[in-house]
């Protein structure tokens, strides 16, 4: 043996990984039903995807009293009740998806895929990791997991929409990555570490090597700030979320978004928290940009899809106002404001899908004149959502953006609040517009796409599922108090 | 921390010194080697061979999906090298890793081959 250097062999524990361990082989087994059953049925690959989100959710709950070390497998995977709470967020709107993906299947008139279920289930399983990943290199790992398993599912109809947003999404994606993968590098530069836990001992006191930590910083923000479509890295966001089939968007609007905050959170409030004065502006500005740039353009546009995807970019700027404050206080409000946020986003995006009909062709505003009339269920639901993206009580909408506000407030930042607040108001306007729309217009008289109807059994169960994140905005908004508590005990990060 | 970015000076050093020897190089024959310009001069090969088509040419897509999945082995030999050099003293655990990582590349090829990707027609 010639300089047989004897590794140092971490114990292997893998109970916090297990999510992510069954998310993975449920997908392989969609996988292998698909290739080599005779005959596929949609309905089997729907249970193989829900059976293996609802076990994946089993074992993360077990997780919740996880009395273990805090983290595992050489300090790469942490086992902390954050990483918890974050993965069950992920899987509830990864069974969402599941569910309104076999609706949209089933009544599109696209081509049954059976990739749809191994890929969702691929993405979730990079989701779940990224947000319990205590070491940049694995963050990296579950952020090409979870991305490359979306860019095939935003392209997967093949409609022609759906190409071209799979392309940009793809070219930026890598081009994110890179930026992402060079942070990491730099970050390994000023603190001769990946490991996130290690990474916050080194920075902290000494005051060395603090411009090469900071210019690390700096490209791991554009990599997370890409990733959970904050200004000004949105670019891709609206020709994505109006290209993707509308329940991929719902699932990754919600999801990408859960899983890259999980992951900045880490990143920000434990690698960096030596550095929070250095990060706090940025975070701030990042916020600010978003929120405006989000809000001003979604005014303009004429496509429900195009302006949710706006929305979304002003919600991520939202998120990050909450995360201007350093320590738990930020994630407290975070988390909430992503719980929240799921809820109405997906909903939103389901009912969009529901409206849309075949091909997608009804996702203009102005195909929701009148929708009050030929669709009261669907009107209803879409009012709810958007209400709550407005930010208008009671719903979760409203106390989410209370909580990141008086965050902000806490730490000092009143002009982001401010800049929130009223930015708020210019968004109450495009929402408000389609409940308008909705309500008080008559419907379009007899264009034939309007009055095509789908069967009532399929409109029916598509808009049962719809149900459930409308409970979650109703209940979260009524009685936030529900998941205080919770949320207070993921919000302490353990490293 | 003067003494970390000093050693970055090395770095600095090498790039320059390879930009110094480029340019002396070029100037130095700009200067010295006679300019006699012909038109054979500016074919793609000096040879004297004339170039038959265009630069850009057509190949079977096919030919990507192989390529892809002969990446993906290839990738896999690049693991499968180091590991079998050390796997003895980590014992069976590494043993049983690697065999899940063979199986789930194998369940990829196998996918792969049920639908049609390895038919040629």
């Amino acid at each position: 043996m010639i300089g047989q250097a004897v590794l140092p062999t971490p114990e292997l524990v893998f109970e916090p990984l297990l999510p992510e361990l069954v998310l993975v082989v449920f997908a392989m087994a969609g996988l292998l039903y698909e290739a080599l059953a005779k005959r596929t049925e949609a309905v089997v690959h729907l249970s193989i995807g829900l059976v293996g989100v609802v076990l994946a959710g089993g074992t993360s709950l077990w997780l919740w009293d996880w009395d273990g070390p805090a983290t595992v497998l050489g300090d790469a995977v942490s086992a902390d009740r954050f990483a918890v709470l974050a993965r069950l967020l992920l899987l509830v709107v990864a069974a969402l998806g599941l569910l309104l993906g076999h609706q949209y299947f089933a009544r599109s008139g696209d081509e049954q895929r059976g990739e749809f279920t191994p890929l969702l289930l691929f993405a979730t399983s990079g989701m779940t990791l990224i947000v319990a990943s205590a070491d940049l290199i694995l963050t990296f790992l579950a952020l090409e997991i979870l991305s490359l398993a979306l860019y095939v599912l935003t392209g997967l109809t093949g409609r022609r929409a759906a190409n071209e947003a799979a392309m940009k999404y793809f070219l930026l994606g890598a081009f994110s990555s890179a930026f992402f993968l060079y942070g990491v590098a730099m970050a390994y530069g000023a603190t001769g570490t990946t490991k996130i836990a290690a990474m916050a001992l080194a920075l902290t006191g000494t005051g060395e090597a603090q411009a090469l930590a900071v210019l690390g910083f700096a490209l791991l923000a554009v990599g997370f700030a890409f990733k959970v479509s904050a200004a000004p890295f949105h670019m891709w966001t609206p020709d994505v979320y109006q290209g993707a089939p509308t329940p991929i968007t719902a699932f990754m609007s919600a999801a990408t978004k859960v899983a890259a905050f999980g992951a900045l959170i880490r990143v920000l409030d434990v690698a960096f928290q030596a550095l929070a004065w250095d990060w706090a502006p940025v975070v701030w500005g990042l916020a600010a940009a978003s929120v405006v740039i989000g809000s001003i353009l979604a005014i303009a546009q004429t496509n429900v899809k195009r302006m949710l995807a706006y929305s979304s970019i002003a919600h991520a700027g939202f998120i990050l106002t909450g995360l201007t404050a350093a320590g738990s206080a930020g994630i407290r409000a975070a988390m909430f404001y992503l719980v929240a946020y799921a809820a109405m986003t997906v909903g939103a995006f389901g009912t969009v899908m529901v409206v849309s009909g075949r091909g997608e062709k009804r996702t203009r505003i102005g195909d929701y004149t009148g929708l009050a009339r030929t669709n009261p269920i669907a009107a209803a639901l879409m009012t709810l959502f958007l209400l709550s993206l407005a930010g208008i009580p009671p719903t979760a909408g409203f106390i989410a953006k209370v909580n990141v506000f008086s965050a902000a407030i806490d730490a000092g930042y009143w002009v982001l609040a401010l800049i929130g607040v009223v930015t708020s108001v210019a968004a109450a306007f495009f929402y408000l517009r389609v409940i308008v729309l909705m309500y008080m217009q008559e419907p379009e008289p007899a264009a034939p796409s309007l009055t095509e109807k789908v069967g009532i059994g399929a409109e029916n169960s598509a808009t049962a599922i719809l149900a459930i994140p409308a409970a979650a905005t109703l209940l979260l908004g009524v009685f936030p108090g529900v998941i205080v508590g919770i949320i207070r005990d993921a919000s302490v990060l353990r490293w | 921390m003067p003494d970390y970015y000093s050693s970055y000076g090395v770095v600095l050093a090498v790039v320059a010194a390879g930009a110094i020897l480029v340019a002396v190089a070029f100037t130095a024959a700009k200067l010295i080697a006679p300019h006699r310009p012909l038109p054979a001069k500016l074919t793609t090969y000096e040879c004297g061979i004339d170039p038959v088509g265009e630069g850009w040419s057509q190949s079977q897509i096919r030919y990507y999906v192989f390529g892809f999945l002969f990446v993906i082995f290839d990738v896999e030999a690049v693991f499968l090298f180091p590991w079998a050099r050390v796997f003895e003293s980590l014992g069976w655990a590494a043993v049983v890793e690697m065999g899940i990582f063979i199986a789930i590349l194998a369940t990829g090829l196998l996918y792969a081959w049920r639908k049609g990707v390895v038919r040629w027609a």
